[in-house]
């Protein structure tokens, strides 16, 4: 079923691959990230309730989302790095941690900034924020456990393992704020109904979630490139291109 | 699939498996106690199978909709105090303090304190909850037939 899958756990045909999608994804997410954020924070109306300060949203509803997509990501090609042992899906862990953990970082500062001035704290060890807190050291202790051993094939067994194991805390946090009562507030758009938002301020969230998604994509395709060519330095193809590129620029 | 890769994928399958198993378990073993704050009903009624109580003293958060037309501030002094209710029992919340400025009449708040009484707490903390719901304010007014007004900062002397 997936047979048409094979060519791209070959390194070189990957790395064409997302050399491909690179050059598509990098300047569209850009394109698309200012397009939200500059409606988003600077052409909606303000809410009836909370005025100005929920803009916000715009960065952290979509940094808040795609920190779990990511995450779920990360877990696919940990699983395919446990399972079918591929090298290009161990790589890809490392690629995509750290970006997850950016993203991470942003919601949880941005909704620290928001729960300042509207809920009137920093931060409450409620079910929500707490188990977000839980992704980032989940993200960390990936990329802190990849590069733990001085064996590189033990440390992405290892990192593999507490990605996939990880995955749990995903229905925990989206499900913490129905199954417990929380400071956080329930979903606004991650749900099986109507979106909880105006039209006008809700066109400008999912550009930007979609913008986020892009950037993710293109920072993907960035860094499992490096890793590529990282792994794969003594191999002739990785000479050749890099002749190539010397070429290109003299 | 060849016989190493099925059993890889068995193993990494039933991990995940016995591991959401023991989560779920633990998670539903602690059930309450993860819940941020009491509701007025809890805190009256009880918490969980055995109707547990909060024992005066004790150092808890409660939740719920400050109640219409209970807000009370002292003239001189920070100090307020507010019914809170969920669905049925009223909480009074005694405070000394700034509020949030989404703190007002009908609006969800957390107020962490201690309990002095069966129905009354002493806070040191209130938080203002919002929901999930954003829209411009002429949309709410003509949706929820609310007029939005910011809150008000000063009250007039002799106001209750």
């Amino acid at each position: 079923m997936f047979k048409w899958l094979d060519p791209y756990a070959k390194p070189q045909v990957l790395f064409a691959t997302l050399l491909w999608w690179q050059r598509w994804l990098m300047p569209l997410s850009i394109v698309v990230l200012l397009l939200g954020t500059v409606w988003g924070l600077g052409f909606t109306p303000a809410d009836y309730q909370q005025g100005d300060s929920y803009r916000i949203i715009h960065v952290h509803v979509p940094a808040a989302i795609w920190s779990m997509g990511v995450y779920a990501w990360m877990a696919i090609a940990a699983f395919i790095a446990l399972v079918w042992q591929v090298k290009t899906a161990q790589w890809a862990i490392g690629a995509i941690a750290p970006i997850g953990a950016v993203y991470t970082l942003i919601a949880l500062f941005t909704g620290a900034a928001w729960g300042k001035p509207m809920w009137g704290t920093w931060w409450v060890w409620d079910a929500r924020l707490t188990s977000e807190l839980i992704l980032l050291f989940l993200f960390l202790g990936v990329m802190a456990l990849q590069n733990a051993f001085a064996d590189r094939q033990t440390g992405d067994k290892a990192a593999a393992v507490l990605a996939v194991v990880g995955v749990v805390n995903l229905p925990i946090i989206h499900y913490s704020v129905e199954w417990w009562n929380t400071l956080h507030q329930g979903a606004t758009i991650t749900k099986f109904a109507k979106p909880s938002m105006d039209p006008s301020m809700l066109w400008p969230l999912l550009i930007c979630i979609l913008g986020f998604a892009l950037l993710f994509g293109a920072l993907t395709c960035l860094r499992l490139r490096t890793a590529i060519l990282q792994h794969e330095a003594h191999r002739p193809w990785v000479r050749q291109y890099v002749q190539e590129q010397q070429h290109a620029t003299v | 699939m060849n016989p190493r890769r099925k059993q890889r994928l068995l193993a990494v399958s039933g991990i995940l498996v016995l591991l959401s198993g023991g989560v779920g378990a633990m998670l539903y073993a602690l059930n309450e106690n993860v819940d941020l704050f009491y509701t007025p009903s809890q805190l009256i009624d009880g918490l969980g199978e055995d109707k547990k109580k909060p024992v005066v003293g004790q150092r808890l958060r409660i939740g719920g909709m400050v109640v219409k037309g209970s807000v009370r501030r002292d003239e001189h002094s920070l100090k307020v105090s507010f019914d809170l209710v969920d669905t049925g029992p009223v909480v009074t919340v005694h405070y000394d303090g700034i509020l949030p400025d989404l703190f007002r009449e009908g609006q969800g708040i957390v107020a962490q304190g201690t309990l002095l009484d069966a129905t009354t707490i002493q806070a040191t903390e209130v938080l203002a909850k919002h929901d999930e719901n954003y829209m411009p304010p002429e949309v709410a007014e003509a949706v929820k037939g609310i007029k939005h007004v910011a809150p008000k900062q000063t009250y007039p002397a002799g106001t209750p």
